[in-house]
């Protein structure tokens, strides 16, 4: 559907996390890397959920803990020390992640904290080993313009990232610990947000000011973006993790139809006249139903010893398969809920039947044991008793709540632009300091030499790269909103190649590779300046640039001499290049014989057949067209 | 808010916030070059500098704004003052065991102040039930604050108090005491208690912490749990350190008190048995035994509490250069005991020779414990362990020297006849010494 945002009274925020290219982490001196191999340390770990600064206790988190659930570790010595592992209190601060932190505050203009305090936010998921995530403001009260508009920056933040899931399996987690203590920049808008196309525009023009620092990591999951949007009678929904800059329009455009829709779905059934009192807590247990089932799901369960349990939803019929927004119906909404607080695989429900091998007679047999009219929907699960009532409580209570519109939660953004439920909104303020940090004062002397050193911003870049490298304006502009600005430089002043196929290979290139599916992320700067040293020194054409960028993609620590013996590349000899010329014309005398030098464009298609990525296309034209005056 | 006003502050800082009336807790709003921050005004560390005042904004971060002279500071509002809500009681099951927890200090139970980041001791036991309220299931809790000291502030006069404390709750009939304490000195009370308390009807287990128990994944509450358990059930009578056993939050385990050692800065797996095997290990609830030789618990045994001990005694570690005037200055002060930490085998360089026979001579029982931490003395395998012996130099064996140092305190608590004191250095008390060298100190998970 087409929204009018303006009138739809839209206000969205952004909050940026971008990992910083440090020589360490920030409270240790592991190296801020990755690792795919198997792990060589595991631990285990139990969570307890402790009092908040009020005395309470988070109720998702407690829930957790009852639930005996238990985090189990990965690690290896490369890239994770007893810091991470929550075994030897954290170092000093990184001065290099605080020094970036503030030269991206002073570059939007924000005043930068006179004296930094870290701080603990609980953090009870286990992606932190301690519980909490260590953070700190470093500037306030900055902005930036964008197409004319000033958009507050309230903080910038300096923080630790986490640790990344690896697992679930019952009700072990696993995590590994070797992203966490990433140095992570957090730059927070104001509100003031009113179009999804602006939110992409700021996200990009914050992306750009961070890239001119020249010190951010690149590649999936090195930026994250948190989006909070709002719409009047709906709710404010804090949206988590989007990855891709792309994606954060769709995110708010799916999440203004999402709550759009849950306020029609709140006014239909105000039209049917349904009180919250009526959305009672009782689940019968309707085993008996699915005794002779044909549903796979159902006959696992019970085969395993589990039961079926059901919830009414009087008058809800229809709605659970309402859409909201692409693929997310309000029935998926109840699903998540389920999983995240029952920990079961998903629900049913009388909405979608008959299907998933459950027959017609089934569901009537349901309704009745259930006493549902046609008025009404009911919503089982197969599982224990235990997690089933844990379930349809999660079920009953979403229901209610959609009684009242949108309710307040926070959710994970999904690859497709679509959310899910993540948990409960955290309470306010669920922070105290962190006290084996010592505060950091931020000198003025400092500062001064902070402000006399800082890097160009993107405007002043972007005329720059039009005027030394003679780059057309959208390939600029291109340059400019890549990951790979600096690179660009590094490359076109290193390896004697044009400036314009170095911006198109950084840019049109990997795009186009990305979009066919290669991991181009994965080749670093090393063997982007082999690669073009190659190209530089003639010992590979241009034209296997896309070629060698696949291979590499694909081969994380080959080397670019490695990807053309294995493509079959590199440049023909002049005498090797001169054999298949020869051989074209004699293969094709009749054809020379009859057209002359007029034979040339035929010929050419022929022999780059052979020679693309081998050769020049113009050292093949011009000796094509020296050969071909011979024979006339 | 008691004498915590402004707490922390001083000069410059100090006498900016009286003008503006302000108070620890209150909302202010400070403005400096058209700047303002607004927030909670929260106590400054004792080591912070004078210019800087705290808050705590509205996002829950803390920013510490520099005073100038043109900065105002305006009392807005005033706080809410956060108080401890202790969650609802678990219901007492009063037919279970009766459990005493002594608290000494250290973070292994204590609370965090949210708004400070201080940590303060909380040991009612009906702070402990609302903490950890799975205790309910084990044991009616018997909770008492001896003291509140960080560890490395405890004296032998508060092992006497220990003591004393244990032996009282013991005379009301608790199945168990519990101490809690820092970590930085629990082996040295572990090893004293060993000897104080003798003939134990019932288990005596100290226990700590590593990560203060503000944090989601502190040690507190699983070590505390196992320790009460131990304390409610276990089948030994003797005094134990309760601590994790790796840095998986899954196995407990109990170190006799003569033989634990603090050999990690910050590991919560910090403490092991030097040259023996802990006493018993608790996985998923259930406790095995894993050494045959162990005092178990009876009941209607009598205690006996032997609580004195002389200060009088020191513990010096041998390094090359050492200067032998640090013995003389001992003896010339008082000292009725060393116990030389020695190297190797039990070894002092012979320029030190002549300090110990003065020592001896005088009367001062020298003793020789080992620092390679791990192994057994061999002192006759070379002269220089020959003649120290000759000299009159008590050989510990295999006994850590810190066991040795708090031994050597209570043996002169005992007794002022040096032979007597010697004989009994040389009494196997408390497990101190062990018959043989195991080669596998470390039984891993063998249930």
């Amino acid at each position: 559907m087409t929204i009018d945002y303006a009138k739809v009274g839209l206000k969205a925020g952004l909050e940026i996390h971008q990992q910083l290219n440090t020589s360490a982490k920030l409270f240790c001196n592991c190296p801020p890397k990755l690792f795919t191999e198997e792990p060589t340390i595991t631990f285990l770990r139990r969570l307890r959920p402790t009092q908040s600064e009020l005395g309470q206790i988070d109720p998702a988190a407690f829930f957790e803990f009852q639930k005996g659930v238990k985090i189990l570790y990965e690690a290896n010595n490369e890239t994770s020390c007893l810091v991470e592992m929550d075994e030897e209190p954290p170092h000093q601060l990184n001065p290099e992640a605080l020094e970036i932190a503030l030269l991206v505050g002073l570059l939007m203009n924000a005043k930068p904290i006179d004296e930094v305090y870290v701080m603990r936010k609980t953090v009870i998921d286990g992606s932190n080993t301690t519980g909490f995530q260590r953070t700190c403001v470093v500037a306030m009260d900055g902005e930036i313009m964008v197409k004319d508009k000033k958009i507050p920056i309230q903080h910038i933040g300096l923080e630790e990232d986490a640790a990344r899931k690896t697992g679930e399996e019952g009700n072990v987690i696993r995590y590994r610990i070797d992203r966490l203590g990433i140095p992570l920049i957090e730059i927070a808008t104001a509100p003031v947000i009113y179009s999804p196309k602006e939110a992409e525009e700021v996200a990009l023009a914050i992306g750009r000011i961070l890239r001119a620092t020249g010190k951010v990591k690149r590649g999936l999951g090195s930026i994250r973006q948190d989006l909070n949007v709002s719409i009047p009678n709906g709710a404010l929904i804090e949206i988590k993790g989007v990855q891709e800059l792309e994606l954060v329009s769709v995110v708010i455009e799916r999440e203004v139809e999402r709550q759009l829709n849950l306020i029609k779905i709140k006014e239909e059934l105000q039209k049917r006249t349904i009180k919250k009192e009526e959305l009672k807590e009782e689940f019968s247990n309707v085993t008996p139903v699915f005794q002779q089932t044909e549903c796979k799901v159902i006959k696992t369960a019970l085969s395993k010893g589990k039961q079926v349990f059901a919830v009414k939803l009087p008058k809800f019929t229809g709605l659970l398969k309402k859409e909201l927004t692409t693929g997310i119906r309000l029935g998926s909404e109840m699903a998540d809920r389920a999983r995240f607080w029952g920990k079961v695989g998903g629900i049913f429900h009388t909405d979608e039947l008959p299907a998933y091998g459950i027959t017609k007679e089934e569901t009537e047999k349901l309704k009745k044991t259930m006493n549902a009219t046609d008025q009404d929907a009911v919503v089982f699960v197969a599982d224990s008793k235990g997690n089933a009532f844990d379930a349809l409580k999660a079920v009953a209570e979403r229901a209610r709540e959609a009684l009242e519109g949108v309710p307040e939660e926070t959710r994970a953004a999904n690859p497709d632009g679509t959310t899910r439920y993540m948990r409960p909104r955290p309470g306010a303020a669920r922070m105290y300091p962190e006290t084996d940090v010592p505060p950091i004062q931020v000198k003025p002397e400092y500062l001064a030499q902070l402000r006399s050193q800082l890097p160009e911003l993107p405007e002043q870049k972007m005329q720059r790269l039009m005027m030394d490298y003679a780059l057309n304006e959208k390939l600029a502009r291109q340059v400019l909103d890549s990951e790979y600005s600096q690179l660009f430089e590094v490359i076109v002043q290193n390896c004697g190649v044009s400036a314009t196929t170095v911006a198109v290979a950084l840019t049109e290139t990997l795009k186009a590779l990305k979009r066919e599916g290669f991991a181009v992320e994965n080749v670093s700067d090393e063997q982007f300046i082999e690669l073009f040293r190659a190209v530089g020194s003639g010992e590979l054409a241009k034209e296997a640039i896309p070629d060698v960028l696949g291979w590499l993609a694909k081969n994380e620590t080959a080397t670019v001499a490695q990807a053309v013996e294995n493509l079959g590349l590199g440049t023909l000899k002049p005498e090797e290049l001169e054999r298949i010329i020869d051989d074209a014309i004699r293969d094709n005398a009749a054809l020379v014989k009859e057209r002359g030098t007029a034979a040339f464009g035929a010929l050419m298609g022929i022999i780059m057949k052979q020679a693309r990525g081998k050769a020049k296309a113009e050292s093949v034209s011009e000796l094509l067209k020296k050969k071909l005056k011979q024979f006339a | 808010m008691n004498k915590e006003t402004l707490s922390g502050y001083k000069g410059d800082a100090l006498q900016a916030l009286k003008k503006a009336g302000a108070e620890i807790g209150d909302i202010l709003r400070v403005t400096k070059d058209d700047r303002t921050y607004e927030g909670i005004l929260i106590p400054r560390s004792e080591n912070g500098n004078h210019k800087h005042i705290v808050l705590k904004m509205r996002n829950g971060y803390n920013v510490g704004v520099q005073i100038t002279p043109t900065t105002k500071i305006e009392r807005i509002g005033v706080g809410a003052k956060p108080t401890f809500q202790p969650p609802p009681l678990p219901k007492q099951k009063e037919n279970l065991p009766k459990v005493a927890i002594l608290s000494t200090g250290g973070t292994i139970a204590s609370r965090v102040d949210y708004r400070t980041g201080g940590v303060r001791p909380a040991l009612t036991a009906n702070d402990l039930y609302s903490v950890v309220p799975e205790l309910a299931d084990i044991a009616v809790i018997d909770a008492e604050i001896v003291f509140s000291l960080f560890s490395e502030n405890i004296t032998p006069k508060h092992w006497t108090e220990i003591s004393k404390n244990v032996a009282k709750h013991i005379e009301k009939g608790k199945s168990g005491i519990v101490i809690a304490h820092g970590t930085d000195t629990l082996g040295y009370t572990a090893a004293a208690l060993s000897f104080a308390l003798q003939n134990l009807p019932v288990p005596v287990v100290l226990v700590g912490s590593q990560r203060s128990a503000d944090r989601p994944s502190s040690d507190a509450a699983t070590n505390l749990l196992g320790a009460v358990q131990a304390a409610a059930t276990a089948p030994f009578a003797e005094v134990v350190v309760c601590m994790h056993e790796s840095i998986s939050d899954e196995a407990i385990v109990f170190h006799r008190g003569t033989k634990a050692r603090k050999c990690h800065t910050s590991r919560r797996d910090a403490f092991k048995s030097i040259n023996a095997l802990p006493v018993a290990r608790l996985r998923d609830g259930k406790l095995s035994m894993l050494v045959e030789d162990y005092n178990k618990r009876e009941s209607n045994r009598k205690l006996v509490l032997k609580p004195d001990f002389d200060e009088k005694v020191a513990l010096v570690k041998f390094y090359p250069g050492m200067n032998p005037k640090t013995i003389d200055w001992h003896v010339e002060n008082g000292y009725k005991g060393i116990v030389l930490e020695g190297t190797g085998l039990g070894h002092v360089g012979n320029h030190l020779f002549p300090a110990v026979r003065k020592a001896i001579e005088q009367n001062v029982i020298v003793a020789m414990a080992s620092q390679c931490i791990w192994g057994r003395l061999g002192m006759t395998v070379y002269d220089t362990g020959r003649d120290l012996l000759a000299m009159g130099v008590v050989p510990l064996d295999d006994m850590l020297a810190e066991t040795a140092l708090v031994k050597l305190m209570w043996v002169l608590g005992q007794t002022k006849n040096t032979d007597e004191a010697k004989r009994l250095l040389k009494t196997n008390i408390a497990h101190e010494f062990s018959p043989c060298s195991m080669y596998e100190e470390e039984k891993q998970y063998d249930d």
